[in-house]
């Protein structure tokens, strides 16, 4: 099997003739945990919205292992293995943690299956597990709209942990955390990566650095440059438009 | 809602409904009873729907109006065996058009009043979940469509009886339903079926697709990327709502002995959406005791004064909607919390993210 999971070839997508991603490829591999940095509209988000059918590309193909995803509905996108993290923590804060975690467990999410679900000894198991993970084993009968908003983001992440995807894409995971938060969530992405791979978008240059093996710098929509942490923080270019200021 | 209030809410309906109102009410005011609790199942149907998928319909009328005139059908028949129905002669509607043949049978009746609405509901929802309409334009289209399904009964006089509806039962499968003692089984019928929806609805609410269609309501968008098919699951509850509303029409039918192109329209399903708001949008039990105590309302302003009802009805929801959002059930539910301190709000949470 290739160890290639997510590939991007000539990806553009125009919003009213305005292109925030524009003819952009890329591939990330299996293990990889990849960074994703640019100044504001450089088409970060754009970028993830089309890996996971939020939005539809106008041209270009995206390759899941060895599934093309551009046609596909958003659930089916997840289904098959992909998972995504919003940059506002999105959470089901009438339910509680425990709830939360368990309505991302992929298993009988039709109707039927729903109506006669029960919750399972294994389940509750994996459940307590990925709370361990996410820090919030102490918070599983809490609602999750009273959680801080670090926890709320560590719950999102649970979320996807519950669905075992191959591929995560994270935006902005660690915005509005303390610095110990900071450094928590990086162990975690550490911890997880390894038999997955992670596209995160991050502003915090001092957690990138804590966490890339590779970082891609988008500007304007293309791929300004790509390349190991020390690389990109020497390029003229990324000093330029990004790092510079 | 808490629990143990949800539980002494049910006994104490069950007690009220079963052992209390039929000894003391005369078969009148029991009978009134009956047609208030033909708008609780058609209410729980709501509370399903719109408190915890959060969609609003303003068509539910529909749904009860093919219930209520599937089951009119088939009384109708009974009752001018073996001739034609009345407003078909006055049509000069000559024989009895096909699709009434069937409704001589009960069974095939009873069968076409879960099975029609609730397919209806389904195809045409998921149609326009799937296109991704919701909020505001989907209670518009429900509104719509309760307008048209009007005009086409006062249209097709011939074969519905146009304006004046569907009138003048007098049996069902040979029992009486207008002397006092047939409205008396009557009355425990529609008891039973109002538990049995209850209990249906209670189901529902406390499996996954409760929760998920919480999830829903909260964050459509996130429930997609964790694998589900939403529009599926709104749909769903869409089918279940008509299912209801169409089961509380046939019992209208039956109760009332009438059934009319007012009870379809847009005010008699907007008033539906009342019962529920002032019993509380997300309380079964809270739907059930708004309709009895709403339906008691219109009674009792209906004969004191006729005139007021529509002022009373307008400004009870502007009250409720100001005051109480979430209906009796979060001020019973407030009432309670404040004895057993501490306890956590049941909207506590959504109130904060406000």
């Amino acid at each position: 099997m290739s160890a290639i999971i997510l590939s991007v070839k000539e990806l553009t997508v125009s919003f009213d003739g305005f292109k925030a991603v524009d003819g952009l490829s890329l591939v990330v591999e299996r293990n990889e945990l990849r960074c994703v940095i640019g100044p504001n509209g450089a088409g970060k988000t754009t970028l993830l919205d089309m890996v996971c059918g939020k939005t539809k590309p106008t041209q270009g193909v995206i390759t899941f292992k060895d599934l093309e995803l551009t046609r596909m509905s958003e659930y089916k996108i997840t289904r098959a293995g992909v998972g995504r993290k919003f940059q506002n923590p999105s959470v089901y804060e009438d339910l509680t943690v425990l709830e939360n975690l368990e309505i991302s467990y992929p298993k009988q999410r039709g109707v039927v299956g729903s109506l006669f679900f029960r919750r399972t000894a294994e389940l509750r198991l994996r459940i307590d597990e990925v709370a361990d993970q996410v820090y919030l084993r102490d918070y599983l009968d809490n609602k999750a709209g009273l959680l801080s908003h670090g926890q709320k983001q560590w719950l999102e992440i649970g979320m996807l942990l519950m669905q075992d995807p191959e591929l995560l894409l994270l935006d902005e995971p660690v915005a509005g955390m303390s610095p110990r938060e900071r450094e928590q969530t990086a162990e975690l992405l550490k911890r997880i990566a390894p038999g997955r791979c992670l596209m995160v978008i991050e502003h915090d240059m001092a957690f990138v650095k804590m966490i890339a093996h590779k970082v891609t710098v988008l500007h304007q929509g293309r791929l300004l440059a790509e390349g190991s942490m020390e690389e990109i923080q020497k390029d003229e270019r990324v000093i330029d438009v990004y790092l510079g200021h | 809602m808490g629990n143990r209030l949800g539980i002494l809410g049910i006994v104490t309906l069950a007690i009220l409904l079963l052992a209390i109102l039929p000894n003391v009410l005369d078969p009148f005011r029991l009978n009134l009873v009956s047609k208030y609790l033909v708008f609780a199942v058609v209410g729980v149907g709501i509370v399903l729907l719109w408190g915890y998928g959060g969609i609003l319909s303003l068509g539910q009328g529909i749904f009860f109006g093919l219930g209520g005139y599937l089951m009119a059908m088939f009384l109708k028949l009974e009752a001018s065996a073996p001739e034609l129905p009345d407003f078909m002669v006055w049509s000069s509607t000559e024989t009895l058009p096909w699709w009434w043949e069937p409704y001589h049978s009960l069974t095939f009746t009873l069968i076409s009043i879960v099975v029609l609405p609730s397919a209806l509901a389904f195809v045409l929802s998921y149609a326009v979940f799937r296109k991704r309409v919701s909020g505001v334009y989907f209670a518009i289209i429900t509104l719509a469509l309760a307008l048209t399904m009007t005009v086409l009964l006062v249209g097709q006089q011939g074969y519905t009886g146009g304006a004046n509806g569907i009138t003048d039962f007098k049996t069902l499968a040979g029992m009486s339903i207008i002397s006092d003692d047939g409205k008396r089984v009557l009355y425990f019928v529609q008891v039973l079926m109002l538990f049995a929806v209850m209990g249906m609805a209670i189901a529902i609410v406390k499996s996954r697709v409760g929760k998920i269609l919480i999830a829903i309501r909260d964050r459509e968008d996130r429930v997609r990327f964790s694998g589900y098919d939403t529009a599926l699951f709104k749909a769903f509850a869409f089918t279940v709502g008509a299912l209801f509303a169409s089961i509380g029409g046939a019992l209208y039918s039956m109760q009332v002995g009438l059934i009319t192109p007012t009870l379809v329209g847009a005010v008699a399903s907007i008033e539906l959406v009342i019962y529920v708001a002032v019993g509380g949008r997300m309380s079964i039990i809270g739907a059930v005791y708004g309709a009895l105590l709403v339906g008691w309302a219109k009674s009792m302003i209906s004969e004191n004064f006729p005139t007021m009802w529509l002022f009373f009805i307008g400004g009870l929801f502007i009250v409720i909607t100001m005051f109480l959002p979430s209906g009796l059930a979060g001020l019973f539910a407030r009432l309670g919390n404040k004895s057993a301190d501490g306890a956590q709000r049941s909207s506590g949470g959504k109130e904060g993210a406000r």
